[in-house]
């Protein structure tokens, strides 16, 4: 078989199962060479607590819409949104964890405009609990810079699965905020290590290849997103330049994420589905779905679960 | 008269007339003889909310006549934002945060107790380390001018950071070559410039021998220390310790990695002897900085002011924590522990919190830099994170007594284990020779094989 065929073969159809190889490596690697400030069973309590909710939330919200139909648990978005909150929130109190991990998944469903959830789901999980207490915090100064080379490895590959159509955002996103990085250094006479320093951070990527690029909260037209792109680099500029305050990124791309239905009407486009074409066209392929055994597959189903991805 | 620029951490120092440019927790160009950590600097910062209170000591040895200090300070500061405190503070701060050196004796195998007794910490390890219309034209606003405690103080603001520049050297103030362009990034962010020397009149009236910590206090939701201004024209690394005094918990830079100094292992007795941690000291860190491609801060301790265990000095009255500028503990702050000196204290004092006490958690953070891996300033977050750490390294000593029971034989042989392996982790915590080490441990250069472990009595009785 020739390289192209071995990449083709390997290459999931689903670009969320290689989000979650790539997160959880990145985490595994955060445990063991970079002592962040999170257990192993932190971390399962976490990825318990994401699966149980998004399970409970699917069940209500199935037997609600479709009584009697079967229901189906949404694994891998969950664990995306698990693992993400695993990297970034750091908390003493388990208690504050589960309820960060409740909250992730409940924002998804609860806070919804036109059938679009409106937050990124780890996004609005931990602004949310930043917002109801100080005992959590995030620590963008975890990943230091020496990882500079495996981050890019894997954030530039997440991209590469991801649909070509939607990984405009992460490329907008880092011009407009690098531009606006080189900008303030070269206004205020700053050396250009200042901003390249600045760019090669961890916390930087991971939000730029793997939290604003969620196709699922972003604008459906590309030159909505592009400006939401703008408008979370100026926000994340702002909050960090002008008010001096971190997480910038977090508080910019939530406080953007409720311009999404404005920008969608004004600049209307197609809505995303995370299955590529042959594999949307088998929809019930056992890799892709998780059900009960006995239920049968519909057509109005597999429309239900690809509107609540 | 000329004056001479140094650079700080926070800031960068200015001395009158010498031919070299000095630094404070920058380039400090002390003797580079005996301290263990040179061209160190140390700073306090008590931070709650948007508010600060920063001290920062210096080891200036020089002529005080040419001492000078520029700080670029987020605000205009009035008059009683500014006070001149204690050494003794960072002093006793410095004792009771440093790393530790713990004792035990192991039993003897055939009785079935513990004792365990803080030897010595390890103290920082020492120093670590007329205008007015003229001013106009180059753009400089003299915007207040102060005598505090035995120190000038200008608050200076600048349109363009040549003309600061000038000012500066007009006004006897030698600063580096290259200065400017680090000013020029204050400068267009509207930050002031504290500029300090010592009024040796007001000096001599005090009587004091060496100079005293400044402090600042303001309100800014800047929580950062400019570390660029000290680096400039830096022969080299730079030490700097950083204490924060918050309300919350543990301070961890935004922009850099924090990482905890390895911690909790047991080593060979003989580092107790007289320098010898000092030396393990310096070396492990040098080490760690090394591993890390200087890339990062280290945690050296991190703990609720209320009490500590083992305790390398007692943790810091209620008096002295609101000296160093913790504003929010009142009269009524709570039981305060008990007055008592810095220095290598030899007890353990777990004293649990008690729910009144004040709320005040520090963090001591040890970071080597130079420009080319800590491009920009420093940036803190407070965290909520309120979990205990201290560097404490621990000494075990062996039983010596006489051989009553088989246990005791089994013990011999597995002391012979464990201080082989006590040799081979203080080698790759510092990078010596083991074989030197196992030879200082009279251990043998060959490891644990080459001797045979002696279990007579008499055979230890004379062995040196």
């Amino acid at each position: 078989m020739t390289l192209p065929g071995v990449i083709r073969r390997l290459h999931p159809r689903d670009p969320r199962l290689y989000q979650i190889a790539t997160l959880a490596s990145l985490l595994l690697y955060g445990l063991t060479w970079l002592d962040f400030e999170i257990t192993a069973a932190r971390a399962i309590l976490i990825l318990v607590t994401v699966l149980s909710t998004q399970a409970v939330c699917d069940q209500v919200t199935a037997g609600r819409l479709m009584p009697g139909r079967p229901v189906a648990v949404n694994i891998k978005s969950a664990l995306i949104s698990g693992l993400s909150l695993c990297l970034l929130l750091r908390t003493n109190r388990p208690e504050l964890a589960v309820v960060a991990a409740v909250l992730t998944i409940a924002v998804k469903f609860l806070l919804r405009f036109r059938g679009k959830h409106l937050f990124n789901p780890t996004n609005g999980g931990l602004v949310a609990m930043l917002l109801l207490t100080d005992q959590v915090w995030v620590s963008p100064g975890q990943w230091g810079s020496a990882v500079l080379f495996v981050f890019l490895m894997a954030s530039v590959g997440s991209v590469v699965v991801m649909r070509a159509s939607r990984s405009d955002v992460t490329y907008a996103f880092i011009l407009f905020y690098g531009a606006m990085l080189f900008g303030r250094a070269l206004y205020l006479g700053e050396p250009l290590a200042i901003p390249l320093h600045r760019l090669e951070s961890g916390a930087l990527l991971l939000f730029t290849f793997f939290m604003i690029s969620d196709p699922k909260t972003t604008p459906d037209s590309r030159a909505g997103r592009v400006l939401f792109a703008g408008l979370v680099a100026f926000g994340a500029w702002y909050v960090q330049f002008r008010m001096f305050r971190t997480n910038g990124l977090l508080w910019s791309l939530a406080a953007c994420s409720l311009s999404v239905p404005i920008i969608d009407w004004l600049l209307p486009g197609d809505r995303y589905t995370w299955l590529s074409p042959p594999a949307a066209a088998a929809a019930g392929a056992p890799e892709l779905r998780w059900r009960h055994p006995s239920t049968p597959t519909t057509a109005a189903f597999d429309r239900f679960q690809r509107r609540t991805i | 008269m000329k004056r001479h620029v140094f650079s700080v951490v926070v800031a960068s120092m200015v001395a009158w007339s010498a031919p070299t440019v000095l630094g404070f927790c920058g380039f400090y160009v002390a003797k580079a003889d005996t301290k263990l950590f040179n061209k160190a600097s140390q700073v306090v910062l008590v931070r709650d909310g948007d508010r600060t209170v920063m001290t920062m000591a210096n080891d200036f040895k020089g002529d005080l006549k040419e001492f000078a200090v520029v700080i670029p300070v987020p605000t205009f500061l009035q008059r009683e934002q500014i006070h001149v405190g204690d050494k003794a503070l960072i002093d006793h701060l410095d004792a009771y945060s440093a790393p530790r050196l713990v004792e035990y004796f192991d039993e003897d195998p055939c009785r079935v107790i513990v004792s365990d007794r803080m030897v010595l910490s390890m103290s920082r390890p020492a120093a670590a380390a007329g205008v007015s219309g003229r001013a106009r034209s180059l753009g400089v606003t003299i915007e207040a001018q102060y005598t505090v405690g035995e120190y000038d103080i200008l608050i200076l603001s600048a349109q363009q950071s040549s003309g600061l520049e000038t000012w500066l050297r007009e006004n006897g103030y030698k600063i580096p070559s290259g200065a400017s362009s680090v000013l020029s990034s204050y400068v267009k962010q509207n930050m002031r410039f504290f500029v300090a020397r010592v009024n040796l009149r007001e000096q001599a009236k005090l009587g004091f021998s060496y100079l005293r910590p400044l402090q600042v206090a303001y309100e800014s939701p800047k929580f950062m220390l400019p570390i660029r201004l000290g680096m400039v024209n830096a022969d080299g690394a730079q030490e700097l310790f950083a204490y924060a005094l918050t309300r919350k918990g543990r301070v961890e830079t935004t922009n850099y990695r924090t990482v905890k100094l390895p911690t909790d292992m047991d080593l060979p007795v003989y580092l107790k002897e007289p320098g010898e941690f000092a030396r393990f000291y310096t070396a492990m860190f040098s080490r760690q900085v090394g591993k890390e491609g200087m890339r990062v801060l280290f945690l050296e301790y991190a703990w609720d002011m209320r009490w500590c265990d083992p305790c390398a000095a007692d943790p810091l009255s209620n008096d002295e924590l609101r000296q160093l500028g913790v504003f929010w503990l009142d009269a009524n702050g709570g039981p305060s522990p008990p007055p008592g000196g810095s220095g290598s204290v030899v007890r353990p004092r777990p004293m649990p919190p008690s729910m009144n006490a004040p709320e005040v958690f520090l963090t001591r953070l040890h970071v080597r830099y130079d420009s080319a891996h800590f491009p920009e300033d420093l940036v803190f977050q407070e965290t909520a994170d309120r979990v205990n750490f201290q560097g404490r390294y621990v000494l075990r000593h062996a039983w010596h007594g006489e051989e009553s029971c088989p246990a005791a034989g089994a013990y011999r042989r597995s002391l012979r284990d464990r201080q082989e392996q006590e040799a081979q982790r203080l080698a790759s915590m510092t990078g010596w020779d083991v074989s030197e080490i196992r030879k200082t441990m009279n251990l043998g250069a060959e490891g644990p094989d080459a001797q045979p472990i002696s279990n007579k009595w008499w055979e230890r009785l004379w062995r040196k």
